[in-house]
This record gives C-alpha cells, sequence and structure tokens, in this order.
C-alpha cells in the first residue's frame, strides 16, 4: 500500500492517521528552534528578526497587497489544542500549522494528574486529552506529515507532572514528544501531590527528559494565575523559576533547553508595561543562558476576545522590548469556553502579526540604563534573594511550603498569611517513597540516583541498560503498545458517529467550532436596550432562529440604556449537501498574450473613477496601474478621473474621449449606494443615447457580479478582483458590441 | 504569617552588593535549596520511578502496574522493580519480558524475597 500523503487540496484523512499506529516510529527525538533568517528579503522588504520562511502557509489577510509574502518571526510559536477529542484536534493542528504555529501542545483531561499510571487508549476528554501513547502517537505521526507540508519542524508538547510523572516522561522519550512542562512544584501547590514524592519523582522525570532532548516549561505562570494581585507575586515568580532551573540543572538537563515559562503579570486598566517591563528585564538578567517561553497573561481576561488580543499584544511588546524564545499564545476565547478552531488560529495569527510588525525595533529602541526601569529591575532581584534567604533560615523548600510561603498574596517580604501551605507528609502519594536498598538497581538508561551496577560487573560509566542488552530507548520494537481498554469509549466509535460528516469523502456540510459535526455557530447582535433585557431578546431571537441549545457567551455594555453588544453561540440541527449548494462560478481569465494582443489589433480606451461621495482609491487604483498587474500593463489607455466623481462626469468624459468603456469604483455601500450609483450610471448612459457602444464594469469590496449585473452594469467585481479579470472582460464584451 | 513590607530594612545589607554579587548570591541560594532535593532523588524510589524502569524494560503499562504492586506487597521495591525482574530473570533462564509475566502469574513470592534476602549471592 502506498505510503499516505497529504493533499493541500483536501482535507487530512484522520482514518489514514489511525492505521498501523502500532508499527509507527517517531523520525526524530528533540526540540527544533527556528532557523534566524537575519536580513531576510520578502517582496519589497527587508526583515531584520525573522526565521527561514515556510514552503506553504495561510498568510495575514492584507498579504495580497504585498504579493502574498508570509513572513515568519523568529520566536517558536505555540497553540494550545486540546478539544477533548484528539482525532478532531489534528485538523486543527494542521490549520494552526498553516498559520504560522510550531509548537503544538496538548492540554490533559481533568484529573489525569492524579491517575496513577499511563492511560491507555482513547478516552474523550474533559477540557483537555487524556495524554495516551496511542493518541500522542497518532499526533505525532500526523504532525510529521503536517511538518512536510509546511516546510518547517513543529514541536509536540504536554506534560510529565502528577502522580506517573516519570512513566509519562518515558512514554514520550520513546515518542519522540519534542516537549514538556515540567516542574515538581506545580504538583505540590496546584495538585496537591506530596512534595517528597513530587521531586524524588522529578528527579527520574528530568534525567528522561534529558535523555529525550526535550525543552522543558516551567510551572511558575500559575502563580500568577492563582494570586489574588498577580503584579505582587513577582519575586516569588523569580523563586520558583530558580528552584526548577538549578534543580532540573542538577538532573542533567541543559540550560538552553530549561524554559521559563514567564508572564507580564499585570494587565490593562493597570499601567501594565510599566509595572512588568522591569520584571522581565530583571529575569532575563538573573536567568541569562536559560531560555524564556513567553506566556499570556490570562488571569484577568473576560469574555471579550478583542480585549484578550490587546492584553497579548501588549505582552509581545514586553517579549520584543526584553526576548522571548519561544512566543506562547492562548486564544482570545479562554474566557468563555474550550477554545475553538477559529481562536487558535487568531491567536497564531496575533502573535506573528504583532512580532512581524515589530521586526527590527531594537535596532532603533534601546532600553534606558537609569530610572525607574533600573531601579525596580533591581529591587525585584533584591526581594527575591531575600525570599530565598528566608526559605533556607526556615530550614529549607519543605518546610518553607510547610510555613505557607508561597502564593501568597503580599509583595514579599509583605505577608498576608493567605499563601498555599502543604504539608511534608501530606498531599496525593504521601508514604509513597522507599530507600534504595545497597543492591538496588535498574537496568535501564537515563535513571537518576543510586544504581548499583557494579554489583552484575558493569563497569562505572557504562549504560545500565546494557544488562538486559538495551531498553526501549535504544530499541523501539520492545515498546509494548496497548491499542484499546474500552470497547465504548474509543475514537472508533466516536467517528463511527460522525462518519457522514468525514471529509474526505462526504458530500455534507455542517459549521463546527470544536468537534467535527457539532453546529456551533456564534451569533453577534446589538441590542439597543439595557443588558438584561438584551440577553433575553437574544435568547429569543435564536430560538426563533431554530438554533438548539443558544446561549450567551459575552456581554458588553455600549452604554447602560443605550445598548448592549451580545454574543451568543447555538447548534445548529442540519447539515447541507455540498452537490446542492450554489457556488459562484469563477472570473473567466484570458491569456495575458491574448489580451495584449487583441488590444494591439484593435487598441481600447477606458475611463475610470470612483463614483459617488466615495474617497476610496486603492482597489480601483490596482485594477488599472500597470505596476499591480493592472490593466494598463495589456496596453489600454485609462482616463483616471479620481474619486467622489458623479456619475455624469463620469458617462460625459466617456462621450467626450470616445473611450470604450466605464469603470467605475463603489466602495461606500451604506444604504446601497454603490448599486444606486451603478444604477444610475447605466442610466444616465441610456440617456445619452450611448449605452450600447460603452462596456460599463463596476467594481467594489461589497460588488457582487449578480448584483451588479440587475443595476444595469455588464459585469461586476468583487474583492480579490486582478487586472487581469477586468482586461478579460473588456476583451470580451467588447467583441460582443 | 502577617508583615508589613519591610524590604527597606531587610534589603539595607544587600544595597551594596554589584548587580554580579547580587547574581551570584541568588545562585548561591537556589542551590542551597536545591541540593538536599536532589540529594533525596538519589536515595530514594518510587512506585511511578519503578513503573517507568520496567516501561523501559519492554513491559505494557499494565503490567508495569502489577509488577509493582507485588513488589510493594512482597517488600521488596528498594532493590528495584527492574532488579527483581532482572534477578528472576537470570534464575530461571528467561528474557526479562517471560520472566516478569511468570512473576505477575506467580502466587508464592518466597523464593524471589529469598534472592533478596541480605547475604543471598548475586544471580
Amino acid at each position: 500500500m502506498a505510503e499516505y500523503r497529504l493533499d493541500p487540496d483536501s482535507a487530512i484523512d484522520v482514518r489514514e492517521i489511525l492505521k498501523d499506529l502500532e508499527r509507527y516510529r517517531p523520525r526524530r527525538r528533540g526540540w527544533t528552534w527556528r532557523k534566524p533568517a537575519p536580513g531576510l528579503k520578502m517582496g519589497d522588504f527587508v526583515y531584520h528578526d525573522a526565521s527561514e520562511p515556510l514552503k506553504r502557509s495561510v498568510p495575514l489577510p492584507p498579504a495580497h497587497h504585498f504579493g502574498g509574502i508570509d513572513p515568519q518571526p523568529a520566536p517558536v510559536i505555540t497553540t494550545e489544542i486540546a478539544s477533548g477529542r484528539f482525532e478532531d484536534d489534528i485538523r486543527r493542528m494542521r490549520m494552526a500549522a498553516h498559520h504560522g504555529a510550531d509548537q503544538i501542545m496538548v492540554i490533559r483531561t481533568a484529573g489525569q494528574s492524579h491517575f496513577d499510571s499511563l492511560i491507555e487508549g482513547t478516552p474523550q476528554g474533559v477540557g483537555g486529552v487524556p495524554i495516551t501513547r496511542k493518541q500522542v502517537r497518532a499526533q505525532r505521526k500526523a504532525l510529521d506529515l503536517i511538518e512536510d507540508e509546511v516546510g518547517r519542524p513543529i514541536n509536540y508538547h504536554s506534560y510529565v507532572s502528577g502522580v506517573a510523572g516519570p512513566e509519562i516522561a518515558v512514554m514520550f522519550a520513546e515518542e519522540g514528544v519534542n516537549g514538556a512542562h515540567q516542574d515538581p512544584q506545580y504538583n505540590v501547590l496546584y495538585r496537591n501531590i506530596n512534595m517528597l514524592r513530587s521531586f524524588v519523582d522529578a528527579c527520574e522525570s528530568k534525567t528522561v527528559m534529558a535523555w529525550g532532548g526535550m525543552a522543558q516549561i516551567d510551572g511558575a505562570h500559575n502563580a500568577n494565575a492563582t494570586s489574588r494581585d498577580a503584579w505582587k507575586v513577582m519575586p516569588e515568580l523569580m523563586v520558583q523559576h530558580a528552584i526548577n532551573c538549578q534543580f532540573s540543572v542538577g538532573c542533567g538537563m541543559r540550560p538552553d533547553l530549561i524554559c521559563l515559562s514567564t508572564v507580564p503579570p499585570t494587565a490593562t486598566p493597570a499601567p501594565c508595561v510599566y509595572m512588568d517591563l522591569p520584571y522581565a528585564v530583571a529575569l532575563r538578567e538573573l536567568f541569562a543562558g536559560f531560555r524564556m517561553r513567553a506566556q499570556m497573561n490570562t488571569k484577568y481576561i473576560q469574555s471579550s476576545t478583542r480585549e484578550a488580543t490587546v492584553t497579548h499584544v501588549l505582552n509581545m511588546l514586553i517579549s520584543k522590548l526584553t526576548s522571548a524564545d519561544i512566543q506562547s499564545t492562548i486564544t482570545p476565547d479562554e474566557g468563555r469556553n474550550v477554545p475553538w478552531h477559529i481562536y487558535n488560529i487568531e491567536a497564531c495569527d496575533t502573535a506573528k502579526q504583532t512580532l512581524v510588525g515589530l521586526d527590527g525595533l531594537m535596532r532603533m529602541v534601546q532600553l534606558r540604563e537609569d530610572g525607574p526601569l533600573r531601579k525596580q529591575a533591581r529591587e525585584l532581584k533584591e526581594r527575591a534573594v531575600l525570599y530565598m534567604e528566608e526559605m533556607l533560615s526556615q530550614g529549607g523548600y519543605f518546610k518553607a511550603v510547610e510555613s505557607g510561603q508561597f502564593v501568597d498574596s503580599g509583595f514579599y517580604p509583605e505577608r498576608n498569611g493567605d499563601g498555599i501551605a502543604r504539608q511534608a507528609d501530606g498531599g496525593i502519594g504521601a508514604g509513597t517513597l522507599t530507600r534504595r536498598e545497597a543492591d538496588y538497581l535498574a537496568p535501564v538508561t537515563a535513571h537518576y540516583g543510586y544504581n548499583n551496577t557494579a554489583q552484575y560487573g558493569l563497569k562505572e560509566g557504562r549504560d545500565p541498560s546494557e544488562l538486559i542488552g538495551g531498553c526501549t530507548f535504544q530499541n523501539p520494537d520492545l515498546i509494548s503498545y496497548i491499542d484499546e481498554l474500552d470497547e465504548e469509549d474509543n475514537v472508533h466509535r466516536r467517528m463511527e458517529q460522525t462518519e457522514h460528516l468525514r471529509r474526505p469523502g462526504s458530500s455534507l456540510v455542517k459549521p463546527e467550532m470544536e468537534w467535527l459535526g457539532d453546529g456551533t455557530v456564534m451569533l453577534t447582535l446589538f441590542f439597543p436596550v439595557e443588558a438584561k433585557l438584551a440577553q433575553a431578546a437574544a435568547l429569543e431571537a435564536a430560538r426563533r432562529m431554530n438554533l438548539e441549545e443558544p446561549e450567551v457567551i459575552s456581554v458588553e455594555i455600549m452604554h447602560p440604556a443605550e445598548g448592549t453588544r451580545i454574543e451568543l453561540k447555538g447548534k445548529l440541527p442540519f447539515a447541507l449537501k455540498a452537490d446542492e449548494l450554489v457556488i459562484p462560478r469563477e472570473p473567466e481569465v484570458l491569456d495575458e498574450e491574448q489580451i495584449r494582443q487583441a488590444i494591439r489589433e484593435r487598441p481600447m480606451s477606458v475611463v475610470a473613477g470612483t463614483v459617488g461621495e466615495d474617497e476610496h482609491s486603492v482597489g480601483l487604483r490596482e485594477i488599472i496601474d500597470i505596476k499591480h498587474g493592472g490593466i494598463e500593463k495589456y496596453g489600454i489607455k485609462v482616463h483616471y478621473l479620481g474619486t467622489s466623481v458623479p456619475p455624469e462626469k463620469l458617462v460625459n468624459a466617456a462621450i467626450e474621449l470616445g473611450a470604450d468603456a466605464i469603470l467605475a469604483s463603489a466602495i461606500i455601500s451604506h444604504d446601497n449606494i454603490h448599486y444606486k450609483n451603478i444604477a444610475l450610471v447605466d442610466r444616465l448612459a441610456r440617456e445619452m443615447g450611448v449605452r450600447d457602444r460603452l462596456v460599463f464594469l463596476a467594481g467594489g469590496t461589497q460588488v457582487s457580479s449578480e448584483m451588479a449585473r440587475e443595476a444595469g452594469a455588464d459585469e461586476g467585481f468583487g474583492r480579490g478582483t486582478k487586472g487581469v479579470h477586468v482586461a478579460t472582460a473588456l476583451v470580451k464584451m467588447r467583441k460582443k458590441l | 504569617m502577617k508583615r508589613n513590607d519591610d524590604y527597606a530594612a531587610r534589603a539595607a545589607r544587600l544595597q551594596g552588593l554589584s548587580d554580579e554579587a547580587l547574581h551570584a548570591r541568588f545562585w548561591e541560594l537556589a542551590k542551597a535549596l536545591t541540593d538536599p532535593l536532589l540529594q533525596m532523588g538519589r536515595e530514594y524510589t518510587s512506585p511511578s520511578i519503578e513503573r517507568s524502569v520496567l516501561l523501559r524494560m519492554g513491559f505494557s503499562s499494565l503490567e508495569a502496574v502489577a509488577l509493582v504492586n507485588k513488589c510493594l506487597e512482597h517488600g521488596l521495591l528498594g532493590h528495584g522493580a527492574g532488579h527483581v525482574v532482572f534477578k528472576a530473570a537470570g534464575a530461571w533462564d528467561l528474557g526479562v519480558r517471560e520472566a516478569g509475566r511468570r512473576l505477575i502469574a506467580l502466587e508464592d513470592w518466597q523464593d524471589i524475597r529469598a534472592m533478596f534476602r541480605k547475604g543471598a549471592r548475586h544471580g
């Protein structure tokens, strides 16, 4: 059977991904950074902080004005994808990769931290995905195909935490997972897992991750998210980073694969950049040699996706003013639901757009070496030093945690007595450690700590797995692959339910936000009433539109009495048949040389202008100008009359100049004025008796072919029209006349 | 504990340090806090660590759970679950996977315990 490959014009076939997983082997181990491309030239521009471009990608929306270029910034860009159904996430991963993501992070299902072993099979998750060997293998296999398609390695990432950390680390190393969160402090503070167990397990997990070349991300950002006033936790954040970094180095990790998960702690309406910048500077100075994973602030996120996006752009300004090796993204709908496809893509585009827009900034701008920035940075470092001094005086890390030193809402050394205290003999997994005996042995690679291999004659420095002729790290064929354990809760059962919608193959079309066939749609409505009434009105409107399970997901007050903006989600209870849908025909395009020849044989002139009270000129100029591939390049003579041209003037000019055609641009569409002006040009030309000898073409962003023809034009051109389309129409329609 | 922000008083003795000296102090403290944790890791093991060893030896996650539970039940985890399998494989002249499966099925572990009694000879 031929090896499955992606067709850029076809949906990824998840059925193919799930085939033969038992025999799948990852193509590489370890993390990949982007390749910098200083001085990169794309289009008319030079980039100073870009990385190598992609083979295939979807550029930012305005790129068609710039020759379709899609420059890629230097940091790795992360997106978190975990809807609960990993099979549907695979499609989202492909979309995200095309929008510039090269670290795909999979959030674990609720409760996996407390699961005391590996989970197997493919059960459905809640708020994340159950991380299993089969699920990891399927997604890594899909990412292999996707990275070939976009032309850049994609890092696959999840979590090595909870009470089964070492086992997960081993499975990740075996399966070619490229990065993971690992920070025992996360277990202790936020998952109430016994602290002794967490640190002992972490030694093994980190040793395995180091062997696998995985990038590690720490868990300090959680302190930011859980503390009452996030900006007061800055000294502690530095301490948490320091503990995990130093501890990881002690386990054999390379500093350049140890990434600090750092969040600008503050958000608007606080003067957040002023407060966050000294912290970011202090952190990068203290942790020189380690890597920065710039996370987005989620602490204060509300349901407005616009507000979240602006916060994230401000966060990236901090990244740019300091540094970021990995720029993480948070979906702007994080404040309302489990992220949807479209918001993962928005977040990737926000990161790409912001970082490309700020390209080269630091060649022009420098942070001041005096004033409040330096003073505050120094003060934060001193507060962090004082914090660790107190921990030592308390008797070390465990005693400090017992005393509630961490996640206190005071700005250290201020204390409010509301920290998270854990007991050394408490929490999940307490009392499960065993002291290693003198003959303790673990005959495997990447094992941390005491290991008496000498008793079996193995010389110091030899790999302990030699005792068994190599372990799974040397010989992947030794790995025991379990397919499914639950006959009902698995990917195959779930896929059966939606098989009629699955592409390639299906001819049905149904909207979705998370899962294939979920039918979820979003409506944006404005009601000229106060918020409570507006919500009730929105729900009733949705019901009458036959949307099922309508739910208001965002309410923004425009004015307490004058109006409310509502966003609402609901489910569309039907699918559409693709072959019954009418798809507007593609505009006909003649060969460029054919057009030139036609104009040479019979020269042609046109009058052109933006009609009515309308000052837009960009679109029409692109259709005309030789520089943009406009109709001038085929030898068509153009009399450009400018903007806000009255319809009479267009027709009179055509008569006076003996033009063959009128090109009318109409951008403003308020109250259908664009079609009214098109109709007026047509009527005037008729009244003056010249309509029959003129070709009349209309265009604009809101112009459709059908409506323009109805209004009296010979043809209408909308968004995306190129000069060649208009030139083709001119040549073909003149032939008819 | 409640305490007002007494940073100014506490930090007075740090003011004389250069930035480099302050950074050095920061990392010296981080090391002092984490060295004991790393030492504990060298001396102890856990069910998850032992299961992770068995995974690397080629056992499935289900087999790893069963073997570690048996080792715990018989007080042998401190010798290493992988060690138990390794030693049994030597004694029975089997591969480690076969030996592990036999151990899972084995009701009476008296002979296995005997292999790890102090003074018992290495396989």
